[in-house]
């Protein structure tokens, strides 16, 4: 199998340097410079792949980004396992190896071919109408055989290794494409003083230059001017040149994503190299210069592995010096395929006809053809093909026989050349939502109105052939560069000579195309007749077709068969293109990586993480972290051979009877400033803070303005004009931006200054009936004698020559203070009072200590206790709201009827009548042991928590009219039955504030 | 209506499927109908086929100013559950669970509907609370809905990552094993045909421009792109637009409607067995029949109708992705899109009456739309018919922010989906 | 990415900046003397349109001030931008 097909010295390939690669279990050899495709065409194999519904053999269609059937996976190894990559678009590396998918055992002897056999039953949309009985067959039988057939390659099983890497840019003039037009647009962009940047999706820049074969730019050889060309763009310093690149999105104000692929072409890449890199580029201007895909036509065997875009072998054979079979058959209603039959001729490949399906084949190329001796028949079209896994025969029949197969003639060959015509890539200016318009006489979409600045340069707007899209490249740089504020010397031209393009195209089914196999969109097997009876069956927008039918919906998203759907629909409808609609140009133009859209996010980088200056310690100290929000906060302390349960119990005791050391530092914290801070305080908390006296703290409450609670926590007058705030570790961000949100925009005329100093401040929480005596050695310039600072109160000093500010307040219910310090004196603070401590068995502690110690206290936590639905009252929070305040953010809302209906839910504590079970929070409250769901619970368990200070589980609960059924027994539900359990206050421990003093 | 069934895929086959009728009509717009649909989507060919089966009304018009289907019907990514924290919500959702697993039979066409479950990821310890609290919940309401340990999750989707290494680690999940997905489209259709065959007009490309009131305040007809049509009483389950037609009727809603993007891999073969959503790092994702990874991204910031969102939006939510399932990262992003959805202030539906006699509206599903459609659209018909709500729509008014009833899901998960 | 000109920093990103609804509801002076009502209207209806929406944005990442913008919601094209407490420009 592994013939020769390669010329003997055309093209761009290094043959110097062979290179071993595998497809499937054998192994091959290439060149430099080739893709996947062009090495396998090389050694003759066609056969690549199979079809997504029906298994059937396919070959190698195309040679890019267009290609519907050579899906091909390529393995470094399994780690680094890339499926449904495309073979004409995988560069060749030494060690290379690629397998072919959706088959089973091998690509040859497919058993899911025998879809294809029984394929009159699975026209398109054959699963809607049946599989629906019994009712649980869909999930047991069908739906697991469908999803084995379908899906095309596998995923890889192992975490990628790879990195990924982002950029932003700004540029002038951004183009997309250099093929002719896309150079020539660089080119006079850049000589106008633009900063230009050029990218293309290929491996080398040249697009269509890259498969020239005599035409000459400026009186030198094509590939002469593009080289210099190339190297003339590199010099220039404010010109980036990004091969390998695929502009994937257009998006708002003219940003538009590149992929550049950096490693996958490479045999040994640099680990140092990210496999590909994200551009997003905002580009002042940008020209489009992306070129056309030419259409295949549509007969019975169209997708036979053999039978292949003309065009593209035109690029096999001048690119990469690959004649594609021996023995071509070319079929074609476009100029385009005649100069492809001249060129194969000419490199030995026998042209056994062309069938032109245009009554008459005139002009340059044609007239060419004849000259050299090729068969020319026009007005004949092909009625089929022969072959199992290669394509053996074609078989033409006149046009005029009105017919049918009878008139067929089958002619040997190894090759079928075909040509519909040329279809604009369109994609990304549709993609920058600027309006496409039909264009009668190419009979093709083309950009009409631009909504961005952008314009479209050569074959994507229709304007083919070298020489006129030299021009038009050249014209739409010149004008990027003129509409970017950059002036050009001169309009840029160019000599060029080349053999025409021709005219042509077709879009729809040839004749004796219904009732056979003649694929629209090869890779979703859609057929002609697919599409006819999507409209038959009442599918009359295009939109609705595509989606019944799935054609244009496979990995290249319709590239090469999208223009002849619309044909046929438009023919089955008797309505004219233009009228069927098109389908959306959805982002991405060919698929793009999840890795480079993930970029470098990866573990820690996916989200920052947050830790205070006390963390080192924490770890140290062996610490058990969790994460709330971006922090990571010490959970506890786990003794050697401790549990959580134990070494939370442990801590507990710890703070209740001598002191426990606890890092608060993630509390939010905000400055409030200035000659009217009291009243914008009075505004935004429940709370009334006129009398509160400079030196004093207060419980403060938020609530959003819908009346419920937002967020709390204590707040202390520093003096008359400034407060200090504190927030709920995760509601920082939030209160501060409700707080500027009033500020700015309801009340500029309040004197306030907000400042975030959440991470300036380390806050040591200090509690426990020690706390005053480990302090106490330590603070200097406060009294903080009882009587001097009481509950509730702050003061200014230092502590150990650092200035302090100490609050006085407790969060656990015992004597307590909290000690904030400049944030970069934390752990030094820290460490100073834990050595302070020793003698009184200091005990460091974490959030779930505290969570324990306030809950035994009935205090609640914002997002715990509260939902986003509770209100100051549900949470027995009224005797914070200032009764006499005017107005609060939040306060009308409370007075609206189902704010102060009876049956609200309300805080209240629960204890289990066995006092050892633990509920889980979360779990509903039922008002009967036996009651059967569906029912309406009561309410639900906020908390739960083992209490070692009073030798029992405790919980708090939102009960609806809790507060008035104290007493009452209930019960909540467990993962078995529900468990009966007493609705008791909130408070648990110390109800009259007693050891608040205890020392 | 012809019968689809494997009987009749036979039978046409033999005769190379030219015997196919249309799924439904194209008609013309008649002069007056008894009850007027805006919006063919699922929610409203839904209703107009309720109306048609179960109320007996049979002189209606769905009016559609695109394609059928083709707003957030055709572009959401087709998660289906009803493990919903409120019970008002998990009534609301669980009556369209039940009518999904019957609906492939209900309207001989298969919607492929699939229990494959769906998997709620707990990453904090308050993700435990609240994941634990609607399993909770939900069993007292008679809904599935179990909890996972991480090493459970694990296993019931193998491709999970759980840590150690993790930012956020897994620490659990709830599994609504009831959940699952449909096909999209095949709703819509489904629902088209079934509801043409009744004699319901399905009129597409047809905008509606006004909505006249007579002296009454009552409605009295709307007027269209396609002339002006009579009716006494009119649905509105425009999603993405229902802002612009209530105003036609001189009402100002409590909505914002905000893009919301989607998108799917290429297509492999059967590796990802059910529908895992992360709330805390805004991921979720499953895998079609046809093997597309699934992915839903998130909502771009501003209020828009344009359907088009940013590339930083789908680049974070593959982040999240990649970040639970690292082995994902080859693989490739075929297709993005946007739809746009109507939020409301609680992130609960409004299904109800209006304060105008005769206009009815079905819109506020946010995010969500798709799995409550068979429900939506039989409580919204039963809301025309009787000119009241049924039991499970009655919470569900617009009246009830006025009040201060919320039904706010948001609160207690930070993202409803 | 949307690009908004800051009226205090000129020309940015979007990611630089938080959303903050429609522009120009303004808090009524004295809510206790409003019914359920009206005061629904203030907090939660919006006008929602499609075409030009006034509408406020927080430079978050910058200078933090809270402004004005006018936006197309049809096509997300700015159509101005200007500080909080100045008149919505007149675009015709």
């Amino acid at each position: 199998m592994s013939a020769n097909f390669r010329t003997a010295e055309d093209g761009r390939i290094d043959r110097s340097r062979p290179l071993g690669f595998r497809f499937d279990e054998r192994s091959y050899q290439g060149f430099p410079g080739d893709t996947l495709a062009s090495a396998l065409l090389a050694n003759g194999v066609h056969l690549v792949g199979r079809s997504f519904k029906y298994h059937r053999p396919r070959g190698i269609l195309s040679a890019g980004a267009d290609e519907p059937n050579a899906l091909v996976a390529v393995r470094r190894d399994e780690a680094r396992y890339t499926p449904n990559l495309r073979a004409t678009q995988v560069e060749l590396y030494q060690g290379l190896s690629a397998e072919s998918q959706n088959r089973s055992p091998s690509l040859a002897f497919d058993i899911g071919a025998v879809n294809d056999r029984l394929s009159r039953f699975f026209p398109a949309g054959f699963y809607y109408k049946t599989f629906m009985w019994p009712r649980k067959a869909w999930e047991r039988w069908y739906e697991p055989w469908i999803r084995a057939m379908a899906g095309l390659g596998r995923a890889p099983t192992l975490p990628d290794p790879d990195r990924y890497a982002n950029r932003f840019a700004h540029c002038d003039v951004l183009v997309v494409g250099a093929g002719p037009a896309g150079l020539a647009a660089a080119l006079s962009a850049a000589e106008a003083g633009a900063r230009v940047i050029l990218c293309d999706e290929q491996a080398e820049f040249g697009g269509s230059l890259l498969a020239e074969s005599d035409a000459t730019i400026e009186g030198k050889p094509a590939a002469t001017w593009l080289a210099e060309t190339v190297a003339l763009l590199a010099l220039k310093p404010r010109v980036t040149l990004l091969p390998r690149t695929t502009a994937f999105g257009y998006f708002a104000y003219n940003m538009v994503g590149l992929a550049e692929r950096l490693t996958e072409h490479l045999a040994e890449p640099d680990p140092a190299l990210p496999r590909e890199r994200l551009w997003q580029v905002r580009a002042r201007e940008v020209v489009l210069a992306a070129g056309a895909i030419e259409r295949p036509l549509v007969f019975p065997g169209n997708d036979r592995p053999g039978v292949m875009l003309a065009d593209a072998t035109r690029t096999y054979l001048n690119r990469y010096g690959v004649k594609c079979g021996s023995r071509a058959v070319v079929v074609t209603a476009h100029d385009a395929a005649y100069r492809a039959a001249l060129e194969l001729h000419r490199a030995g490949v026998a042209i056994a006809a062309i069938a032109d399906l245009r009554t008459a084949a005139n002009g340059p190329l044609p007239e060419a053809a004849r000259a050299a001796g090729l068969p020319v028949r026009p007005a004949t079209t092909i009625t089929g093909t022969g072959g199992r896994l290669r394509v053996t025969a074609a078989s033409l029949a006149p046009l005029a026989a009105e017919s049918d197969r009878r008139g067929a003639e089958p002619l040997t060959c190894d090759l079928v050349l075909m040509s519909g015509g040329f279809t604009p890539s369109v994609h990304l200016f549709s993609q920058s939502r600027g309006k496409l318009r039909f264009d009668g006489e190419l009979a093709a979409y083309v950009p009409g109105h631009s909504v961005q600045q952008e314009r479209s340069a050569g074959a994507c707007r229709g304007v083919f052939g070298l020489a006129a899209a030299l021009a038009d490249g050249a014209a739409a740089g010149e004008a990027a560069a003129r509409a970017a504020g950059f002036s050009a010397a001169r309009a840029r031209s160019f000599a060029c000579h080349a053999s025409g393009f021709g005219t042509g195209g077709i879009r729809s089914v040839l004749p004796n195309a219904h009732g056979a196999k003649a694929f629209v969109d090869f890779q979703n097997d859609v057929t002609a007749d697919d599409l006819v009876l999507a409209t038959r069956e009442g599918f009359h927008s295009i939109e609705h077709v595509k989606r019944y039918t799935t054609t244009g919906m496979a990995t290249d998203q319709g590239k090469t068969s999208n223009m002849n759907a619309l044909g046929i629909v438009s023919e089955a409808l008797g309505k004219p293109i233009p009228e069927i609609g098109l389908t959306t140009f959805r982002m991405p133009y060919t698929p793009v990586s999840f890795g480079i859209l993930a970029g470098p996010s990866r573990d820690e980088l996916f989200d920052p993480v947050r830790t205070t200056p006390i963390h080192d310690w924490a770890t140290a100290h062996g610490a058990v972290f969790e994460d709330v929000g971006q922090w990571k906060r010490a959970r506890y302390f786990p003794a050697p051979g401790e549990d959580m349960e134990r070494a939370v119990a442990r801590e507990c005791r710890a703070v209740r009877q001598s002191t426990g050391i606890f890092d608060a530092s993630t509390l939010g914290k905000i400055e409030v400033v200035g000659p009217d801070a009291v009243e914008f305080m009075n505004r935004i908390y429940v709370n009334a803070w006129s009398r509160l006296g400079a030196g004093r703290c207060r419980y403060g409450l938020v609530l959003r303005e819908d009346g419920f609670i937002a967020d709390d926590g204590v707040v202390g007058r520093l003096a008359e004009n400034r407060f200090h705030v504190t927030t709920t570790t995760g509601g920082a961000t939030r209160v501060l931006a409700q707080m500027e949100d009033y500020l700015q925009t309801e009340w500029p005329e309040l004197e306030v200054w907000l400042t975030s100093v959440t991470e300036q401040w380390a806050v040591i929480a200090v509690q426990g009936p020690r706390s005053r005596a480990v302090l106490e050695g330590l603070v200097e310039g406060i009294d903080i004698a009882s009587r001097a600072m009481p509950h509730m109160s702050v003061a200014e000093g230092r502590i150990r020559g650092v200035p302090t500010r100490l609050f006085r307040v407790s969060y656990t219910g015992e004597l307590g203070f909290e000690v904030n310090v400049p944030a970069d004196y934390g752990r030094a603070v820290w460490e100073e009072i834990f050595e302070a401590g020793q003698p009184h068995g200091i005990t460091p502690y974490g959030t779930e200590t505290m969570h324990v110690l306030r809950a035994e206290k009935g205090y609640i936590v914002v997002g715990q206790e509260t939902d986003g639905t509770a209100t100051p009252d549900d949470v027995g929070l009224t005797w914070a709201v200032g009764k006499t305040k005017p107005d609060f953010v939040g306060k009308r809302s409370l007075a609206r009827p189902a704010m102060r209906a009876p049956g609200r839910k309300q805080l209240v504590g629960l204890l289990t009548e066995d006092p050892h079970f633990l509920l889980e929070e979360g779990a509903q409250i039922l008002a009967a042991p036996n009651q059967k769901a569906p029912t309406k619970p009561l309410g639900h368990v906020t908390s739960s928590y083992r209490s070692a200070t009073l030798g029992r589980t405790i919980a708090l609960a939102m009960i609806a009219g809790g507060r008035d059924r104290m007493g009452e027994m209930l019960y909540v539900t467990t993962a078995e039955r529900p468990v009966p359990a007493k609705v008791t206050s909130p408070v648990f421990y110390d109800p009259e504030g007693a050891r608040l003093d205890a020392a | 209506m012809q019968r689809f069934s494997a009987l009749s895929l036979i039978r046409h086959s033999l005769g190379g499927h030219l015997g196919w009728q249309p799924q439904w009509r194209s008609p013309e717009p008649k002069a007056e109908y008894d009850a007027v649909i805006v919006g063919a989507g699922g929610h409203g060919l839904g209703a107009a086929y309720y109306l048609a089966k179960e109320h007996g009304m049979r002189n209606i018009a769905v009016l559609e100013k695109g394609w059928l289907g083709g707003g957030n019907t055709g572009r959401n990514t087709t998660i289906i559950r009803s493990n919903y924290l409120y019970d008002e919500s998990a009534a609301l959702y669980d009556h369209a669970l039940k009518l999904w697993e019957n609906l492939s039979r209900e309207l001989n066409y298969n919607v492929m509907f699939s229990q494959r479950g769906v998997m709620m990821l707990a990453h904090t310890v308050h993700d435990v609370q609240i994941f634990k609290r609607h399993v909770h919940a939900n069993r007292a309401n008679g809904v599935d809905n179990e909890w996972l340990t991480a090493e459970q999750a694990k296993e019931f989707c193998p491709p999970l990552h759980i840590g150690p290494g993790l930012r956020y680690p897994v620490l659990g999940a709830a599994l609504q094993r009831r959940g699952g997905t449909a096909r999209h489209d095949a709703v819509a259709w489904g629902y088209a045909r079934a509801a043409d065959a009744l004699g319901v007009d399905i009129i597409q490309n047809c905008e509606v421009t006004a909505i006249r009131r007579g002296t009454a305040g009552a409605v009295e007809a709307v007027e269209t792109s396609r002339g002006a049509i009579r009716t006494r009483k009119i649905g509105v389950s425009a999603a993405g637009n229902t802002s612009v037609v209530m105003a036609m009727a001189g009402l100002r809603m409590p909505l914002e409607s905000y893009p919301l993007q989607a998108l799917v891999s290429e297509p492999v073969k059967p590796m990802f067995p059910c529908v895992a959503m992360s709330n805390t790092i805004h991921a979720y994702i499953s895998q079609s029949d046809k093997g597309e990874l699934v992915i839903g991204a998130g909502m771009d910031a501003y209020v828009s109708y344009s359907q088009h969102g940013a590339l930083h939006i789908p680049a974070q939510t593959l982040e999240a992705i990649c970040e639970l399932f690292p082995m994902f990262r080859r693989m490739r992003m075929l297709r993005n899109w946007g739809g746009i959805v109507d939020v409301t202030p609680d992130r609960s539906p409004i299904l109800a009456k209006t304060e105008v006699a005769g206009l009815y509206v079905n819109c506020g599903w946010g995010t969500g739309g798709f799995k409550a459609t068979p429900g939506a659209a039989h409580l919204l018909a039963w809301t025309i018919a009787k000119d009241e709500p049924h039991p499970i729509n009655a919470p569900f008014t617009i009246e009830r922010f006025r009040d201060g009833v919320v039904i706010d899901e948001a609160a207690a998960a930070a993202v409803s989906h | 990415m949307l690009l908004i000109v800051c009226p205090y920093c000129g020309e940015r990103p979007e990611i630089e900046f938080s959303y903050g609804g429609e522009a120009h509801l303004v808090r009524p002076k004295d809510p206790a003397s409003l019914g359920d009502a009206e005061w629904a209207d203030y907090l939660y209806a919006r006008s929602n349109p499609k075409g030009v929406h006034a509408e406020r944005w927080r430079h978050t990442h910058g200078c933090a001030r809270f402004f004005n913008a006018l936006r197309d919601t049809l096509s997300d094209r700015f159509l101005a931008t200007y500080r909080i407490g100045e008149q919505r420009p007149d675009l015709a």
